[in-house]
């Protein structure tokens, strides 16, 4: 239980660690459908090839499309993508970047089920059964080599069956297979190893061609950009209670019956709120009390995004005061 | 327990992850169900394709609507369909998105039994054994010994390994495994077909109405917190009512009963929330202090319960309608509406700073 909280703890700590995990999560799954999947050969000539290629490759592809779908990132790189410029100029590198991230994340799981399954063999056999006659003569020793074409098809297309009532305890049949197999297993070993020395060989000469302080810049800005859009999610929603409770509160006072009067604020009367209260809502409100503002503010957010540029928000100017006394003197300034 | 826990607290953190856990859990369910489902055929030809058949396609059906029961935002919808326009304009957009995620949401348990039960192919054997091109997999010679109908019947009992007698004549394990492979296709380009669709409306989508789609989006999670706070404020309105409403009843009472027992109301019981924490247990008997007037209050309460009308209290002989700051420290006081109907209109006074 501690572990598995570890663990959880340490893929949420950033986004790009969820994004990880879920991956992750998706390759195991990969896997656990595979030995979970009742593959059944249909043994017929014409049909095996094709249903056993099918099902090497159908899944994979679904598991492409899941991929993308979960990932976070491919909203955010869409958006980004299809924005008009507005105040905020587009990098390109930053969505090149994002989409390459997003491609090697969701190839994960199809290549797991792809390598599961021509290392386990089953659907090689059956898709590759029908293994020609000089092969067969140079390692099978059997006396079907008399028998028509035809029939020999019919046979070896039977070879992935082990219940049919003709193979039952053959030699040949686990000959056969194993001969299949063997070659299904080395395929699947070569492409791993193929797909290792790739990811080494980029891993180690990309450096070599890329500027490592631009690489630093995109990854930044891809990452602000992703943080920015869940921050902006979240203050919709915050946003969203305070204008609804506003708006309730509202509603109800609005009921009464009673006129209401407005006169100067004499000193003696002070509102009795707790200040804390409504400084903190009205903080989140931000000032957006209407419909109509707040699809205004929806509508430019997407149109004509922000430019990058806090100054104004970070260096406030305080206001500063000076007492003076009647005279002219200063008693107390802020400044 | 401390994991049912723990995921507990991370679907409830917010709406959102809340339906998404439900339709997770549906999805799970249904899994569940088909596995412990004890499929059997009937391996009769009039009901192999009805069974089978029907088990592929009413249980989905009956999946998709208990997501809409569950789904609390339908409801949500059809209140948002129905209202009068009133002063706040219908977005049809609005009523667009929430219809679909709460479509989406509900498909998800269906497919996933639709997938394990394509499969897992035993209801597309059973349904579709009768329709095998028998010459395929049968015995020539012997078939064409049979009459029509006892071919038929002998494909129908392909599904029922136990009742299956003539191995002879068909072969059995190449028919069903031949059925079972097109099932397992058939399950498998479902699956690619649902993902792919998926994969259009989420991946591609942004390319067509993204700013009008954060907005349907914002106005949509608007409408179900406004009913959520909505409901608390009215609980929390109905609590403080019935709180003063019971008050001002014993205090009633026990006004006729200090008359009756010739005692004087000294304390103002004023009906400010605030002041309830400070009062003593003296100030919560409400004047009720002996078993005939205990008596009477219950009695009463169910007999001639009080009118719903609040009234504001007045210290004797001092009138409330004044306006200058003497006036003043009355304040605008939440008792709502529905003040006895023969009091004149009374005047608050809301103060604001030229600030």
């Amino acid at each position: 239980m501690e572990r598995l909280k570890l663990v959880l703890q340490y893929f949420q700590s950033n986004s790009e660690s969820i994004s990880n995990g879920i991956c992750i999560v998706l390759a195991l799954v990969s896997v656990k459908l595979y030995t979970s999947f009742d593959f059944n050969c249909p043994c017929i000539p014409q049909y095996n090839k094709l249903y056993a290629l099918g099902v090497m490759f159908v899944p994979p592809l679904i598991f492409f499309f899941l991929g993308i779908l979960v990932n976070r990132h491919t909203g955010v790189m869409m958006e980004e993508c299809l924005r008009p410029i507005g105040k905020r100029s587009k990098n390109p590198a930053i969505v090149k970047y994002m989409f390459t991230a997003m491609m090697q994340r969701a190839l994960l799981a199809p290549m797991v089920w792809i390598l599961v399954t021509l290392l386990d063999g089953k659907i090689f056999i059956c898709a590759f059964s029908r293994i020609s006659n000089s092969d067969l003569s140079s390692h099978v020793h059997c006396n079907i080599l008399s028998l028509s074409q035809k029939t020999t098809e019919l046979l070896m297309a039977k070879v992935p069956c082990k219940e049919d009532m003709i193979f039952r305890n053959s030699t040949f049949r686990k000959a056969v297979s194993r001969y299949v197999r063997c070659y299904s297993q080395a395929i699947g070993w070569s492409i791993l190893l193929l797909l290792i020395l790739l990811g080494a060989l980029g891993r180690l000469i990309k450096p070599c061609f890329d500027d490592h302080a631009t690489n630093l810049q995109t990854r930044y800005w891809s990452n602000y950009l992703d943080i920015e859009q869940k921050l902006f999610d979240e203050t919709c929603v915050l946003h969203c209670r305070d204008f609804a409770r506003k708006c309730v509160v509202q509603f109800f006072e609005g009921m009464r019956e009673d006129t209401v009067l407005r006169l100067p604020l004499s000193p003696e009367v002070r509102y009795n709120r707790e200040e804390d209260m409504v400084d903190q809502e009205e903080e989140r409100l931000h000032g957006i009390t209407k419909q109509e503002q707040m699809d205004q503010l929806l509508e430019t957010w997407f149109k004509c995004k922000p430019e990058l540029d806090i100054t104004k928000m970070a260096y406030r100017p305080r206001v500063c005061v000076t007492w003076e006394d009647h005279n002219g003197k200063t008693i107390y300034s802020d400044v | 327990m401390d994991k049912f826990r723990m995921m507990f607290q991370f679907l409830q953190s917010n709406q959102e992850s809340f339906m998404n856990g439900i339709c997770g859990i549906m999805a799970l369910a249904s899994a569940q169900l088909y596995s412990a489902f004890e499929f059997s055929c009937p391996c009769i030809p009039e009901y192999n394709y009805s069974y089978g058949i029907g088990l592929l396609v009413v249980p989905p059906i009956w999946f998709f609507l208990l997501g809409f029961v569950l789904n609390n935002n339908v409801s949500m919808l059809a209140e948002e369909w129905k209202r009068p326009t009133g002063k706040r304009v219908k977005d049809p957009t609005v009523l667009r998105y929430m219809f679909v995620s709460i479509t989406q949401r509900s498909l998800i348990a269906p497919m996933v039994w639709i997938s394990v039960t394509l499969m897992d192919g035993k209801s597309f054997l059973c349904a579709f054994s009768v329709d095998l091109d028998i010459h395929q997999f049968g015995n020539s010679t012997l078939i064409e010994g049979m009459s029509e109908v006892e071919i038929i019947t002998l494909l129908a009992k392909i599904p029922c390994k136990n009742i299956f007698d003539q191995p002879n004549v068909i072969s059995r394990e190449a028919a069903s495994r031949y059925i079972k492979c097109i099932s397992q296709a058939f399950g498998w380009f479902f699956l690619l077909l649902m993902t792919s669709a998926a994969f259009m409306i989420r991946a591609i989508r942004p390319c067509f109405t993204q700013a009008a789609f954060l907005k349907t989006k914002y106005w949509s999670h608007y409408i179900d917190i406004e009913r959520k706070l909505f409901d608390e404020t009215c609980k929390e309105h109905a609590k403080t009512f019935a709180k003063v409403c019971i008050q001002q009843y014993f205090e009633s009472v026990s006004g006729e009963m200090r008359s009756l027992h010739k005692n004087r109301s000294s304390e103002d019981d004023s009906d400010n929330d605030d002041d309830d924490k400070k009062k003593g247990d003296k100030d919560k008997l409400l004047g009720i202090h002996a078993q005939d007037d205990m008596n009477k209050v219950l009695w009463n309460w169910h007999t001639c319960k009080p009118p719903l009308a609040l009234r504001k209290e007045q210290p004797e002989g001092e009138s409330r309608e004044g306006l200058g700051p003497t006036g003043a420290d009355s304040g605008p006081n939440g008792l709502a509406n529905g003040h006895a109907h023969n009091d004149p209109k009374r005047e608050w006074a809301v103060y604001y700073s030229k600030v």
